[in-house]
């Protein structure tokens, strides 16, 4: 039976597709100008029929893709041509709730902010990517996707306690739990951040956190970015870690101000937004210190929300800025590499300076707490040459970060879209040790091929033969 | 011991020594020595080669980090710059590397996370004769999988761990602990009320023997005393006699000690919070005494070693791992054989020979 066949007959003729014009909506994910067809599209609607979907690819020997919601912005669910595409979005219902222990298992289709809002009004899901509205959890676990609070609330990662994968070869297995400190390898915080290349999670278990008591968020407006940047370290020199800390530069504001009408002002050189939550008197006490630091570092004004709705606003434009830069270019390409955070203001010089050499126009708008940096390349498609040279620009901006001690990527992962840079930040022995992890899940390299890596590698077989770890003879870590 | 020690100097030379052909185990602070039963290696490599604190950050809340440094030389130098490696596993001269390969931690989990959460970025030389580096030196980063997070908690099994890079945190100034004590259903009740109220705690632990114990909770920043007291008044809510104070080093050491019995037997219980009435259940059924980390759900029992199997087969389906004990004892118990299958190929991947012991 052809392998298109044995799809339908897994999970229903209309939920497999391979029609031209169907397949279009899959030809990419949030990294628009990469495209490729799959050859068929399968939309299984539970756990069990993706298992079969992944079994039944493995015995025709051909690669598949996972798939979220396509928000991704580095290619990590550009279809593979010929390949299978293996779309989760049917997966959507939230399992169990569990308040007292906080902890909810849903599927991998749920929406990120579906999961907050389960919860709500006690509890809430930490990683918040701008995203939250229509990314799903399994991609979140698939990018260790991060958001505006992650500077304190840390990733994706630090709140997944189970998985319950399907392996590339058709096994399913039962990654962690809903409890921490369990023994054996850490195969939860292995698979996490994994972009897709381990294998398929279809049942995920998250620790979902009390909501603070107190939020408070202000904006700061500066002359200049360096002046924003100085508040930023001072503010966390001051002694404690504020729940997010994002700037907007010039450029970001004035788009984000033309789809919002936040009331953000255009003549400034920088916003600053600082969010502090926690304990009331905690808050409280915090807020005036960071007024102080703002004012000692020349703020031309602040804004500090007093109602939800003021709250709202502010973080509206923030979160509006990606998509805000349509209205201002006609493309644009964002990347997404770290840096250290005392190193901003020469990394943001050298940006201007790459920027102008090339005569494009770079906007900034970051995560300044954990100096991950979103430079905006924006470029205009129908002049000829002019992607390229976006490309080109965006491609010096990365190397730029990674030469000042950075990273490649923060949250977006390396997909296709940054592979190439991957060379910059690891040696052919560090990529290898990659590879090792790669080859025990899926030692026939089907699930995601192509992606993360920068050159195809091959897995072998594994030399033997081996003895016994004294370890497993003590009972402390098994082989079977 | 007859194995031969070597103290390489080096990621490099360590890798050297893995690719020699030998049975190797490494050794820190060699305070967990006994935490495997594991037969006598042909070397013992010492990490005390790999000592020294590379870089401290503390603008970008950063350190790299010998693996053979000890975390109180880490803990001294941050404090000179207000911050902390938030890792407060029992104070017995335990190495930075040591305390990651083994995941150990202390009541500071609560807030910061475990070693692995702390952790951002590793050099590890492997049995191959190579070393690797994975992670980054900057607080965010997803490029590569998360190596980090694999040799956390991996027992020196897939390779031996040079170099650390950690996230640091401020450290909290004030701080202060509410002690509230009572029996066993007003502890429970008491340790979810506190777990879910919005107080930010920086630790949450429970201590109990014999019917009774107490709930320790303590609060950092500006505001702590006042949050302790907020601590009291639900602690006092829920039944228990309640009570806080300012100068609480001593309390928390306390605290971690408990984890730790090298001349008796210990068994880590992996659970949830609101599972905590019955563990004291299974703790009170068969003599043993307990601290643990009471929002976390993870409990250490001091026990008879001959109670092992049955506190196991009570708190089923909770992990339950034997730490310090007796030769002979089942360390890890029953584990679902698909994972242990997954582990046993990915511990092939990274130690083909089974050079490392
Ligand atoms: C406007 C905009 C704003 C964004 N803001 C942020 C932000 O603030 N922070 C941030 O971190 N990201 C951000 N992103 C990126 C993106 O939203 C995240 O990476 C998100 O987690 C992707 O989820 P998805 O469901 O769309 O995944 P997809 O794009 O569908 O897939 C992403 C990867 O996950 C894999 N995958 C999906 N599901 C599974 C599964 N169940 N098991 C295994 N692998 C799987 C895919 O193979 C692919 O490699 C933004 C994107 C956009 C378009």
């Amino acid at each position: 039976m052809s392998l298109v066949a044995e799809l339908e007959r897994i999970c229903g003729r209309e939920h497999v597709l391979t029609d031209r014009d169907r397949l279009r909506t899959y030809e990419s994910d949030g990294l628009l100008h990469l495209r490729e067809r799959p050859a068929v599209a399968v939309l299984p609607g539970t756990a069990e029929e993706v298992r079969r979907v992944v079994a039944a690819c493995h015995a025709a020997e051909t690669p598949w893709v996972a798939r979220g919601a396509g928000t991704g912005l580095s290619g990590g669910a550009l279809p593979v041509a010929d390949g299978v595409l293996l779309v989760l979005s049917r997966l959507r219902r939230i399992l169990s709730v569990d308040l007292p222990n906080g902890r909810v298992t849903c599927e991998p289709g749920v929406a990120n902010l579906a999961v907050s809002r389960a919860v709500a009004p006690t509890h809430f899901f930490p990683p918040d990517p701008s995203s939250q509205v229509v990314c799903t959890v399994g991609g979140n676990v698939a990018e260790n996707s991060g958001g505006a609070h992650c500077f304190k609330y840390g990733f994706t990662t630090n709140y997944v306690t189970g998985l319950e994968v399907v392996l590339p070869d058709g096994e399913v297995v039962e990654l962690g739990g809903a409890e921490l400190d369990r023994p054996g390898l850490d195969l939860v915080g292995a698979f996490v951040g994994s972009e897709g290349t381990l294998g398929v999670a279809t049942r995920i278990t998250l620790r979902v956190v009390p909501v603070p008591e107190t939020i408070r968020t202000l904006v700061a407006y500066f002359e200049t970015m360096e002046d924003a940047g100085r508040t930023v370290s001072d503010v966390v020199a001051s002694g404690f870690v504020p729940g997010a800390l994002e700037i907007m530069d010039r450029l970001s504001l004035r788009a984000a101000e033309e789809a919002t009408a936040a009331g953000n002002p255009l003549d400034v050189g920088a916003a600053l937004i600082v969010e502090l939550d926690g304990p009331t008197a905690e808050c409280e006490a915090r807020l005036e210190n960071v007024l102080g630091v703002c004012e000692r570092n020349g703020a031309r004004g602040v804004r500090v929300a007093e109602t939800a709705a003021e709250r709202e606003l502010v973080w509206r434009a923030r979160k509006a800025a990606f998509a805000a830069m349509g209205r201002i270019s006609p493309s644009y390409y964002v990347q997404d590499s770290v840096i250290p955070r005392t190193r901003l203001a020469e990394v943001l010089a050298r940006i201007d300076e790459l920027a102008a050499a090339y005569g494009l126009a770079v906007a900034n708008v970051f995560h300044a707490g954990d100096g991950n940096l979103h430079p905006l390349v924006a470029y205009d498609a129908r002049v000829p040459g002019q992607a390229e040279r976006a490309e080109e620009l965006a491609g010096e901006i990365v190397l730029a970060c990674v030469a000042a001690g950075g990273s490649i990527t923060g949250e977006h992962g390396v997909g296709v879209d940054k592979k190439r840079f991957m060379p910059a930040m690891f040696s052919e022995d560090d990529l290898a040790a990659f590879q090792k992890l790669r080859c025990a899940f899926d030692p026939a390299q089907r699930a995601n091929p192509g992606k993360v890596m920068p050159t195809p590698r091959l897995c072998g077989e594994v030399p033997g033969p081996y003895r016994e770890h004294p370890l497993e003879a003590a009972g402390i870590a098994e082989r079977l | 011991m007859s194995a031969r020690v070597e103290t390489p100097g080096s990621a490099r030379e360590a890798a050297e020594l893995l690719a020699s052909g030998a049975r190797v185990r490494p050794r820190g602070g060699g305070t967990k020595w006994g935490w495997a039963d594991a037969p006598v290696p042909d070397v013992v490599l010492s990490t005390a080669g790999l000592a020294g604190i590379l870089e401290l950050n503390a603008g970008d809340l950063t350190a790299v980090v010998g693996a053979g440094t000890p975390l109180a030389e880490v803990e001294a130098a941050c404090a000179e710059h207000g911050l902390m490696l938030a890792l407060d596993p029992p104070a017995d001269g335990a190495t930075v590397g040591g305390i990651v390969a083994a995941a150990d931690s202390g009541p500071l989990r609560h807030r910061y996370g475990a070693a692995r959460d702390l952790l951002l970025g590793v050099t590890v030389a492997l049995p191959d004769g190579t070393v690797a580096r994975s992670g980054g030196k900057v607080i965010k980063n997803v490029a590569g999988y998360d190596l980090p997070k694999l040799f956390a908690g991996s027992l020196g099994t897939l390779g031996t761990i040079a170099e650390v890079v950690v996230r640091l945190h401020p450290r909290p100034g004030t701080t202060a602990t509410t002690v509230g004590a009572g029996d066993t259903a007003a502890l429970a009740r008491a340790a979810l009320a506190l777990a879910a109220a919005p107080l930010e705690l920086e630790r949450l632990d429970v201590r109990w023997a014999g019917g009774k114990g107490v709930l320790l909770a303590q609060a950092g920043g500006v505001s702590a005393v006042a949050r302790a007291e907020r601590a009291a008044g639900l602690m006092r809510d829920a039944g228990l006699e309640a009570a806080a104070q300012e100068d609480d080093d001593e309390l928390w050491a306390e605290q971690g000690a408990g984890q730790r019995d090298p001349a008796g037997t210990v068994l880590r219980v992996a659970g949830l919070p609101a599972g905590l009435e019955r563990v004291l259940a299974s703790a009170e059924h068969h003599g043993a005494a307990l601290v643990g980390r009471a929002g976390i759900g993870t409990s250490w029992l001091r026990l008879d070693p001959a109670a092992v199997d049955a506190v196991r087969e009570e708190l089923a389906p909770f992990p339950c791992v034997v730490t310090d004990g007796p030769p002979g004892l089942d360390r890890l118990g029953t584990r679902d054989p698909a994972l242990v299958a997954l582990e046993r190929r990915v511990r092939e991947r990274f130690d083909p020979a089974g050079a490392l012991a």
